[in-house]
């Protein structure tokens, strides 16, 4: 026998059937179509300006920077000036043409910018968050052409740019956004991320910084 | 709670090993104070041992047997109560120990309803407010383990202890961690019982407290012997002696005149 | 990775004398705790989530082949591949199996539990493939040659100045007692790695059935650039991880990190679902799935099924006082503490492991805070239930009981015996009211006084009352 068959009839042996029943079976099918959603905490069910006012707290909380911008437009100039303060001069954009479109000609004797994917070494990095997670300050990104993964872990600053609009209370609107945005299946990699990479593993003491991007800033825009 | 027109509430006490043979006092100051709250008490003479020795090795014929014999002993007993969250725990584990289809199962569920811990009983079950009694001093309170966890032991004995005159309450750090007593772990595994109940000890010296109290005559046995070993001059009795006004005798491991006599 | 479980006793012994560790389970007593408690009580529904999570996991359990299928027809779907594995053998075979197509030389690995369980990294080494783990803990304790003490902060047993002189001998720089510039040390040094990687290898928290997803829930960094840098990412899991879906594994999440660390949320939560899409700039090529079985399954429908739903937080050994004091690596095996007692012995079996589940006093700390509520002491008393059957227990705790059972099944002669042992203790102790030696009780006396009886017991005293009042 399969290791395969060996590990399905020693859990139907144990579950005292062989076969599950029909019923059995809808119950499984019903919770995968229609994802109930399980107690969601109070804390982020409120209206959509509290809720920005929670995801900013929050990811403040999580050591993230926020850095809110009254539009678009002025993220080349607030992210130059988010690099100078670090010493940094180098970003490397996430193709998204939202981003590569935006006026970085303006800013060029300050940062010089690459667009590919993140590299060992790399200083910085600006991508474009799908959304906000007000309940633990927690940004969402996903893998596609347009924004690659290592973006996301590769550099020591990582700059993200989240709008408002897509912030959203708890992690289950999150997930439904999601599954618009990407019928049939996910994509590849979901990021969650809530403040910058970090480590206790050394007596148990906080230190930030431990493989992932030291600092990560988010930009807020309307 | 009763008053000369309602007939008494007729409690069986469980009296615990560890009473019947360390402290007596303990058992009469059970019956004190629920006799102050108008129960009458009998002790049937067929109890033993809860059985959690046996229960604890995994010896579970053993326990049935006694369960059954418990049963039996407080069979008639509007309540069965005794001075220790640790026995009146384990009769509420006695359901565990018989299949569905075995009438002793509706029996030891029975008994599990009626199985009260004294401080429990007194504050949740009877509503008793009439501590009469008088002690000077700091105290600390130890939250035995299965007392706490099992029958949700926490303010009652707060509560009880606040009803006397004189007494100040000092809480320790992690009053609610294990002293390491843990019945046969003890001697199991010596070593590590003494760490935990040498974190306690310091913990209780640390309160300020003079005397150290608890509602587990194991927790409080152990902890006694070991403040007893370091030379600390902490006091340890059981929350009962306190709260029937009964401490006039020495506390724990401690002797005003050679016991040995009293033959 | 050695069994060391039948010498518990004297591993806890040499435990409880060695200061430096006694000094780094401090570290572990003054956080966890207290965090813990403090993201608890800023979650008001954590209580009814724990229900929730509770009642989740036992629908999960019985109808655990149905969301296994479904969760392997949407890998398969999404592009990757699922590799059952019955036992610690197979998974490692299969392991290597992937690695050798890959013509592997260096593997990255993230934290990853189940590795340690099927014992991996030293399979893979003996067969010319160097695992090089991520996790800073785990990276200390590769260059130490050392393992877990701990299931989520693995080197937990060790002191800064332990760490120090790691990486002073393996990376040939000058010492620092500096934690920032080692961990700076750490990830300058595996840059290099998760570069070179021809695969890597990382675990799961969660496997969501609807989506075909796993799921990993780290701090650093690291099991992300594991997976995303190489060619092939393999995720080696166990069969009861999985989940129906993305809403249900979120509850989950809720739990798991203010449980284990006291965070709100754990930094990095990645999903993944398969291999690199067609147009994906990175992201790897091939993608695996090892389930590994290894006694699980046998669990179902046991007594020991609710173990099944550990969701491997912690939180049982970080609030267990027997393990503060003597450490994770005592208990000899790979999952140390409450919840490595009851699982230790279906893995590696009762007869080595049976000073595991009987190394508690039952005090119920671990149940209190467990998320998913596995009553681990009615499951720790379980094994007792089946070393007694098997009549595994030594041979002087079975005559003890026996002899004790004897009289506590008899009233009259219990009295007897209670009354003569009174008097015995009395006629020892009774000017003291303690007695300071007595051999029959030595692991009692070696550490602390016993107090002696103070009179006849009770029952002599009760009846001779009653005799009083009723002249």
């Amino acid at each position: 026998m399969s290791s395969r068959a060996e590990i399905f009839a020693n859990i139907r042996r144990g579950l005292r059937r062989s076969e599950a029943t029909d019923a059995q079976r809808e119950a499984v099918r019903e919770r995968l179509q229609s994802h109930p959603r399980n107690r969601i905490p109070a804390r982020s069910q409120h209206d959509h300006p509290a809720q920005v006012e929670l995801f900013v707290r929050m990811a403040e909380e999580a050591a993230a920077e926020i850095v809110e911008l009254d539009s678009l437009e002025q993220l080349p100039t607030a992210a130059a000036d988010a690099l100078e303060q670090k010493g940094q001069s180098e970003l490397v954009l996430a193709s998204d043409p939202t981003l590569t479109e935006l006026g970085w000609a303006a800013v060029r004797t300050r940062v010089e910018c690459h667009q590919r994917t993140g590299q060992v070494g790399d200083e910085a990095s600006l991508t474009l968050a799908f959304a906000g997670i007000a309940e633990t300050g927690t940004l969402m990104l996903y893998s596609r052409p347009e924004s690659p993964t290592t973006l996301n872990f590769l550099p020591d600053t990582h700059l993200v740019v989240l709008s408002k609009q897509d912030i959203v209370g708890p992690y289950e609107d999150a997930w439904d956004r999601l599954r618009e945005a990407s019928p049939g299946r996910l994509p590849r990699t979901v990021n969650m991320i809530t403040g910058p990479s970090r480590s206790a593993d050394i007596e148990q003491k906080l230190q930030m910084g431990a493989h992932g991007p030291r600092q990560l800033v988010i930009f807020l825009i309307p | 709670m009763s008053d000369a027109h309602t007939p008494p509430i007729k409690v069986g006490l469980f009296v615990t090993c560890l009473a019947d043979m360390f402290r007596p006092e303990v058992a009469f100051a059970t019956v004190k104070l629920l006799e102050q709250a108008g129960c009458s008490v009998d002790v049937p003479d067929t109890q033993t041992c809860c059985g959690q020795p046996a229960f604890n090795s995994g010896d579970n014929q053993t326990s049935r047997d006694i369960a059954r014999q418990t049963i039996k002993a407080f069979d008639g007993y509007r309540y069965v109560v005794g001075p220790s969250g640790s026995c009146i725990g384990m009769l509420h584990h006695y359901p565990e120990l018989f299949t569905e289809d075995d009438p002793w199962k509706a029996r030891a569920e029975d008994l599990k309803a009626r199985a009260f811990e004294i401080t429990s009983f007194l504050v949740d079950e009877l509503g008793f407010s009439g501590i009469q009694s008088r002690f000077n001093g700091r105290i600390t309170y130890h939250d035995s383990c299965s007392g706490l966890r099992e029958l949700g032991i926490k303010q009652q004995p707060r509560q009880l202890l606040a009803e006397i005159d004189g007494v100040e309450m000092h809480e320790m750090q992690e009053a609610e961690t294990c002293c390491g007593f843990g019945g046969t772990f003890c001697v199991k595994y010596p070593d590590i019982s003494n760490r935990m109940v040498s974190n306690k000890t310091e913990f209780a010296a640390d309160s300020g407290a003079e005397t150290l109290v608890g509602g587990d005559l194991g927790c409080l046995l152990n902890m006694a012997g070991k403040l007893k070993r370091e030379g600390r001059e902490i006091d340890v009795r059981h929350v009962v002696e306190l709260l029937a006004d009964m401490t006039d005798n020495a506390a724990i491991g401690e002797a005003d005149y050679d016991l040995g006599k009293a033959i | 990775m050695q069994i060391k479980s039948p010498e518990f006793k004297q591993s806890a012994r040499i435990a409880l004398q060695d200061e430096n560790l006694q000094k780094a389970l401090g570290n572990l007593k003054a956080g966890f705790p207290g965090k813990r408690a403090a993201a608890v009580a800023r979650m008001p529904e954590f209580e009814e989530l724990r229900d929730q999570a509770r009642d989740l996991k036992n629908h999960i359990l019985e109808h655990l082949d149905l969301y296994l299928e479904e969760f392997e027809a949407r890998v398969v779907e999404n592009g990757g591949q699922v590799h059952w594995c019955r036992t610690s053998e197979d998974a490692r075979k299969t392991i290597l199996q992937i690695c050798r197509e890959q013509d592997a030389k260096t593997v990255t690995k993230g934290k990853s539990m189940v590795t340690e369980e099927i014992n991996l990294n030293e399979y893979l080494e003996e067969n010319g493939v160097r695992p090089v783990e991520t996790d800073l803990g785990e990276y200390i304790l590769q260059l130490r040659g050392d393992h877990p003490s701990h299931i989520i902060a693995p080197a937990i047993h060790l002191n800064l100045e332990d760490v120090s002189e790691a990486f002073h001998e393996h990376h040939k720089r000058p010492k620092s007692d500096d934690p920032a510039e080692l961990m700076a040390e750490a990830r300058e040094m595996l840059r290099k790695q998760f570069v070179a990687a021809d695969v890597g290898i990382t675990g799961a928290n969660f496997l969501v059935a609807e989506t075909g997803s796993t799921i990993i829930v780290t701090n650093e960094g690291n099991g992300d650039l594991t997976q995303t840098l190489p060619k092939t990412h393999i995720v080696v899991s166990s069969i009861e991880k999985v989940v129906p879906t993305l809403e249900d594994m979120s509850l989950f999440l809720r739990l798991l990190a203010r449980s284990a660390t006291g965070q709100e949320y754990s930094v990095y939560n990645t999903l993944s679902s398969g291999n690199r899409r067609p147009d994906d700039q990175d992201g790897p090529e091939n993608f695996h799935v090892v389930l590994v079985d290894n006694g699980r399954s046998d669990m179902v429908g046991t007594q020991f099924q609710e173990m099944l739903r550990c969701i491997r937080c912690s939180a049982c050994m970080n609030h267990c006082p027997v393990y503060g004091s003597v450490g994770g690596h005592s208990y000899g095996w790979v999952y140390p503490g409450p919840m490595g007692s009851v699982l230790t012995p279906q893995m590696i079996g009762i007869e080595k492991a049976g000073l595991l589940p009987n190394a508690s006093t039952f005090c119920g700390k671990c149940e209190e805070v467990c998320p998913v509520r596995i009553p681990l002491p009615k499951l720790m008393r379980h094994w007792r239930e089946k070393e007694f059957e098997k009549h595994l227990s030594p041979k002087a705790v079975r005559w003890g009981l026996g002899g004790w059972a004897f009289f506590a099944k008899r009233p009259g002669l219990y009295r007897l015996m209670s009354a003569s042992a009174s008097r015995f203790m009395r006629l020892l102790g009774g000017k003291k009211g303690k007695v300071s030696s007595l051999p029959m009780a030595a692991g009692w006396t070696d550490h602390r006084d016993m107090p002696v009886p103070t009179g006849k017991t009770f029952m002599q005293q009760w009846k001779a009352r009653q005799k009083q009042e009723s002249k």
